[in-house]
């Protein structure tokens, strides 16, 4: 139905669909919402999934940057704990400022994605393993630091935590979700105007022939686990805004929350299609289903994992169909 | 008409890989503004020629010279960017970016570090009318059919100053019309002043858009000539040689043979090969013969339910008997040596035993093992037959030469004891004992009631062995031809010059 | 065996630190009619890790992975536990438990081989979704069980063994035979080491993929009612938590290499005890517990890197070995094997 001929009139392109389907979906479930309960249908719920999950949309962009070239990183959500546990822990121990803190905590969460991409690309090391080695370091960093929750009272830190940017008409959004948008927006950037971001999806295409065409595919893949690693720690920083504290415990298991936010959004992932705007849809019906679960009250919250599961089969199926048709 | 001075000159060309004298004191010239096939059977060294050339692999002997001066390239890319570009058989392109990025990648147009999407879609717009192409640029590769990625590979060839463009076996997934496209996309180049080297297997190609063609066998060069001045049976004579010894036909006086075992009834495969009817008998050897590339492969990929057959039936005993897996040819007793050992056949992995009980393994189910006293004497039986060497069958299969992995396969087959047994090119890169070997082999099963479909490239084997042989020219069977005295090489090689239509 | 010698290296290492810090380290004594002393210990909290892990090498060996294993061993304990809060019987529970995650493992198996979905993502769809089942079955509660039958399979003894060793024996014993003594490891081994081939040999792969899912999810279920057996309860949320990634580590430490193809059940329990005694070690020399993870990451990294031809070559300034006439299949052979 949508596959393109040559000189033909052409439908709606092939990559399109699933982020289409992705839209539609969000739009069907906040339409159901609204009708089912009162106080849903309102600016400010969509509003609330941006604040709620601004930490997850950024880890989301740098892990959209590594599906993109064919790979994973597991290591995602261990680096975002770890990022709240050092920036916590500088701030309560030593009483750092915040304004060393950050960059120095960007820092070692972009080295450790370094460190990952080099081995996977210079040892050819699956990336599956290499960033698992990946998550059991920075997890095992946080307990190092500590095993109980350090608090976080730096005056920057709350002020920044409770500042409400208001908006017309009653909506507000948090900086938070600023920050997250201009990640977004640079990381759309990125992918679409520089030759990076057209080699990542070269790469993601087919190394083979990426290699062939001339193109920096070693530099490329060590490039996005390094984005993936400061992605992810700057996640942290946000998420330790939004809980105003650092935990080892925090973002377990969100890197499963962000891979299923990407394959939701449309990319596939075995790499080369897909786009950062069906990630943030992603994230957003993520967080949709959380809110209608919050607003049903009588369905637990297990439900979410079984619907996002739910969803991650039905995507999937979507893009198994995709490929065999393209595939020739 | 005087010739113009070559611009690529390859003189005494060699290379050795280890065991194997891959090309020896191979000569090529290309003129500007021809099209020069290369041409050759398997493992005549075509595909390593243009590896020499492009900077794949280091010669070790020869010079190349490019425009009158001395070049040796270490990359395909210092290769491109001195002026050779290749576009090989599968294309290396990325389906899922645009068109225009497959043509610019790595050096789109850039304004302040952005790439600058109008003028790489103009450029690339540019580059495809020089093809008479007009597509859609910005559309995804992947939404074309092969051969417009083919002319994409083309157009991305030629955005450096490409001087020569090495074209290495385009059309060999290409339909008609399709190849009639890419012809007139090579004559306009041409015309244009581009040296184009064609590597194909078609011969009514290289006769329709060559204009003089280097020939190669078994490494050596055997000569230049204009396409013009050489016919197709020449052409084939000279790509297949003659070995001079005569040899007496092993399977001595024609029998006739009467019990039909396997009958195919316009059995055929869209894109792989048409309709053909076939019918083999009990004890009776049947050789295909035909150049690489003109449907062996496929005939017996079909036969042994390795492929769907999109059209006909085949009957087994008379019975019409629908052969969609190989399990279901095997239930009926028919085997099939591949003749890609290495991704068809052997898993490299595990040792000579485990390869060789494989298949019966498979058919007994994983519930009922093959009893290790009787693996260890089915096994020690062939290794000894076939003189497998080493003669130890817990040596990893990946550790043996070509020529004994083969006789591995073989014994795989063997155990099964098949009333079909179909080889594909089971003598190809084996030394001449092994050869021997495995001839005699299949007269001897033929003689104690087993069917052979014997496909080789060496007609000679083909005429030593068979009993009748089937011509296949182009993917279509073109003649089946009894072996009688009538029959020689020569009438062989005609008729798949001729593609059996003087016949 | 040389490749069991790395793995036998390191538990050997990893023991003599043990006897070092601790002299009685590798005494067992009996006590109470049952055996007691840090090696114990080690096979005993070990067992769930070992059996999960075993099933991976299987799932492994085929070019596969699963991923959803430590969502059925939750799954598996909280049917369990519901079926005997609600009074079933010990042996309806088990077998319920057990065979849901045998439906399971086949439904992962019918995703990879029947739909032909990449193992890794087909089997991430039940590690999210399975997690949210195992809620669902215990209500989000924690459910507690107080039946002494139930008890023995992860805390009891028999015979003065503790029975959690008694299980692991016997299914490595049934993994052995079925696939050494009968041809399942042949085939398996054929069908990860060339797919295609396999298929040529008439080898009916798709069948032994289900079944090795199938396989998978039936350790990991009884992984899960030993855990939760131990612990007398069924906790939806932490049961099994990433004893996927311990398992496939075992695996890939026992010598099985991540592409398929040759296995070593021998291997993958060797990988595992070294994972169970590292996490031992480290209480016993007096590492802060905490630090475990920081070890895995070490190992993992160490064990891959050594694995890694590249990392060999460039190390050790191996010159890699001249392609043949052939060199893309030949590289492309040397690199995954």
């Amino acid at each position: 139905m949508t596959t393109l001929t040559l000189g033909g009139g052409r439908t709606i392109p092939a990559r399109y669909v699933p982020v289409l389907v992705t839209a539609c979906l969000f739009v069907a479930m906040f339409v159901v919402g609204g009708i089912r309960y009162d106080g849903f249908a309102t600016g400010q719920v969509v509003l609330n999934v941006f604040v709620d999950n601004a930490f997850l949309l950024v880890v989301a962009v740098g892990m959209t940057f590594v599906i993109l070239t064919g790979g994973i990183d597991l290591s995602v959500g261990s680096v975002v704990a770890l990022s709240t546990m050092i920036s916590a822990g500088l701030m309560a121990g030593p009483g750092w400022p915040p304004y060393v803190v950050i960059p120095l905590v960007l820092l070692v969460g972009s080295t450790l994605g370094l460190i990952m991409g080099y081995l996977i690309h210079a040892f050819e090391i699956q990336p599956f393993i290499a960033t698992l080695a990946g998550m059991f370091l920075a997890r095992g960093l946080c307990y190092t630091i500590g095993t109980e929750s350090i608090p976080i009272d730096d005056p920057t830190f709350t002020a920044f935590a409770q500042t409400r940017i208001d908006l017309f008409a009653d909506l507000w959004i948090s900086p938070s979700v600023l920050v997250a948008l201009v990640v977004v927006l640079v990381g759309a950037y990125v992918l679409h105007y520089t030759r990076l971001g057209r080699a990542v999806y070269a790469t993601g295409g087919s190394e083979q022939s990426a290699v062939l065409m001339g193109l920096p595919v070693g530099r490329t893949k060590i490039t996005v686990y390094t984005i993936s690693g400061f992605c992810s720690a700057l996640g942290g920083v946000l998420l330790s805004f939004y809980t105003l504290s650092g935990y080892g415990l925090h973002a377990s298991g969100m890197e499963l929350d962000a891979i299923a936010a990407v394959v939701i959004g449309g990319t596939l992932l075995t790499g080369g299609t897909g786009f950062l705007f069906g990630t943030v849809l992603g994230v957003l019906v993520l967080g949709l289903i959380q809110t209608i679960l919050s607003f049903q009250g009588t369905l637990s919250s297990w439900w979410t994992k079984i619907f996002i599961g739910l969803l991650l089969f039905v995507f999937i199926l979507l893009q198994r169909l995709f490929s065999t048709r393209t595939r020739r | 008409m005087e010739a113009p001075a070559p611009i690529l000159r390859m003189s005494g060309i060699g290379k050795q890989f280890p065991g194997v004298r891959a090309l020896d004191g191979v000569d090529l010239r290309l003129l500007p503004g021809e099209v020069h096939a290369v041409m050759g059977e398997n493992g005549a060294g075509k595909s390593t020629l243009i590896k020499v050339l492009t900077g794949v692999h280091p010669a070790d002997a020869g010079d190349i010279e490019l425009a009158g001066r001395s070049v040796a390239f270490g990359s395909p890319l210092e290769a491109r960017q001195a002026g050779i570009s290749t576009v090989y058989q599968e294309v290396n392109l990325c389906v899922n970016l645009s068109v225009a990025e497959n043509i610019l990648i790595g050096r789109e147009p850039r304004r302040l570090g952005r790439i600058d999407w109008k003028r790489m879609r103009a450029r690339a717009r540019e580059l495809l009318a020089r093809l008479e192409l007009d597509l859609d640029v910005s559309a995804p590769l992947s939404s074309y059919s092969l051969a417009i990625q083919q002319m994409v590979a083309i157009a991305r060839a030629l955005d450096v100053d490409a001087q020569v463009l090495i074209l290495d076996e385009p059309t060999s997934s290409l339909d008609a019309d399709e190849v009639d496209r890419l012809f007139g996309v090579m004559k306009r180049l041409k015309d244009e002043g581009i040296a184009i080297l064609f590597v194909t297997h078609f011969l009514d190609q290289v006769y329709e858009i060559s204009d003089r063609m280097t020939i190669l066998r078994n490494g050596r060069l055997v000569g230049e000539f204009l396409t013009s001045e050489l016919s197709q049976v020449e052409l084939v004579a000279k790509m297949i040689g003659q070995e001079l010894e005569v040899l007496d036909k092993l399977h001595g006086e024609a029998k006739v043979f009467d019990r039909p075992l396997v009958e195919a009834r316009e059995l055929g495969r869209a894109g792989a090969i048409e309709p053909f009817t076939l019918t083999i008998h009990e004890g009776e050897v049947v050789g295909l013969a035909g150049l690489l590339g003109s449907g062996r492969t496929e005939v017996a990929r079909l036969l042994f339910g390795a492929d769907h057959a999109g059209t006909g039936q085949v009957a087994i005993g008379g019975e019409p008997t629908p052969l969609r897996t190989p399990r279901a040819a095997m239930s009926h007793k028919i085997a099939f040596c591949s003749e890609n050992r290495k991704t068809d056949g052997l898993v490299p992995d595990l040792t000579v035993r485990e390869n060789i009980v494989l298949a019966l393994q498979a058919t007994r189910g994983w519930t009922r093992p093959v009893p290790r006293e009787q693996q260890d004497e089915l096994v020690g039986r062939y290794v000894k037959a076939l003189r497998i060497s080493p003669a130890d069958p817990e040596r990893l299969v990946r550790d043996l030469s070509g020529g004994n992995q083969q006789k591995v396969l073989l014994a795989r087959w063997l155990i099964l004891e098949p009333r079909l047994l179909i080889l594909d090119e089971p003598t190809r890169g084996i030394d001449v004992g092994a050869k021997a070997e495995i001839q005699r082999l299949v007269a001897e099963l033929s003689s104690g009631g087993v069917a052979v479909l014997f496909i080789s490239a060496e007609l000679e084997e083909v005429l030593r062995l068979s009993h009748k042989v089937a011509v296949l020219r182009d993917r279509k069977l073109v003649a089946e031809l009894p072996n009688d005295d009538a029959l020689s090489t020569e009438v062989l090689m005609e008729t798949i010059a001729s593609g059996g239509r003087d016949r | 065996m040389r490749r069991l010698l790395w793995p036998v290296l390191i538990l050997a290492l990893l023991l003599l630190v043990n006897v070092l810090f601790t002299p009685g380290f590798l005494s067992v004594q009996v006590r109470d009619g049952h055996l007691y002393g840090s090696l114990i210990d080690i096979l005993r909290f070990g067992a769930p890790l070992i059996l999960v892990s075993l099933g991976m090498t299987l799932v492994i060996a085929t070019g596969g992975i699963d991923l959803s294993v430590g969502s059925v061993v939750a799954i598996s304990g909280a049917l369990a536990c519901l079926q005997i809060s609600q009074d079933a019987g010990v042996f309806t529970a088990v077998v319920l438990a057990l065979g849901l995650s045998v439906l399971l493992g086949a439904w992962n198996g019918f995703l990879v081989a029947g739909v032909g979905i990449q193992p890794i993502i087909a089997t991430l769809i039940l590690m999210v979704a399975g997690r949210g089942l195992a809620q669902l079955i215990t209500d989000g509660q924690i459910i507690t069980v107080n039946d002494p039958a139930y008890k023995l399979i992860g805390g009891g003894y028999w015979l003065t063994v503790p029975f959690g060793i008694l299980i692991v024996l016997v299914v490595l014993a049934v993994t052995a035979f079925l696939t050494r003594r009968l041809a399942l490891g042949l085939l398996i081994e054929a069908v990860g080491g060339n797919a295609e081939a396999s298929r040529l040999a008439g080898i009916r792969a798709r069948g032994i993929i289900v079944m090795v899912y199938a396989f998978a999810a039936l350790c990991a279920g009884v992984a899960g009612l030993m855990i939760s057996s131990n612990i007398s309860s069924a906790d939806g949320n932490n049961a099994g938590l990433w004893i996927e990634l311990d398992a496939i580590l075992a695996v890939v430490i026992g010598g099985t290499s991540l592409a398929g193809g040759r296995f070593s059940l021998g291997g993958t329990v060797l990988g595992a005890l070294i994972i169970q005694t590292l996490t031992t070690t480290i209480y016993s020399i007096g590492v802060p517990p905490e630090t475990t993870l920081l070890f895995k990451a070490l190992v993992v990294t160490v064990v891959c890197l050594i694995q890694s031809t590249a990392f060999r070559d460039k190390v050790f300034h191996r010159r890699r070995p001249v392609a043949l006439a052939g060199p893309a299949t030949e590289e492309k052979a040397r690199v995954t094997a």
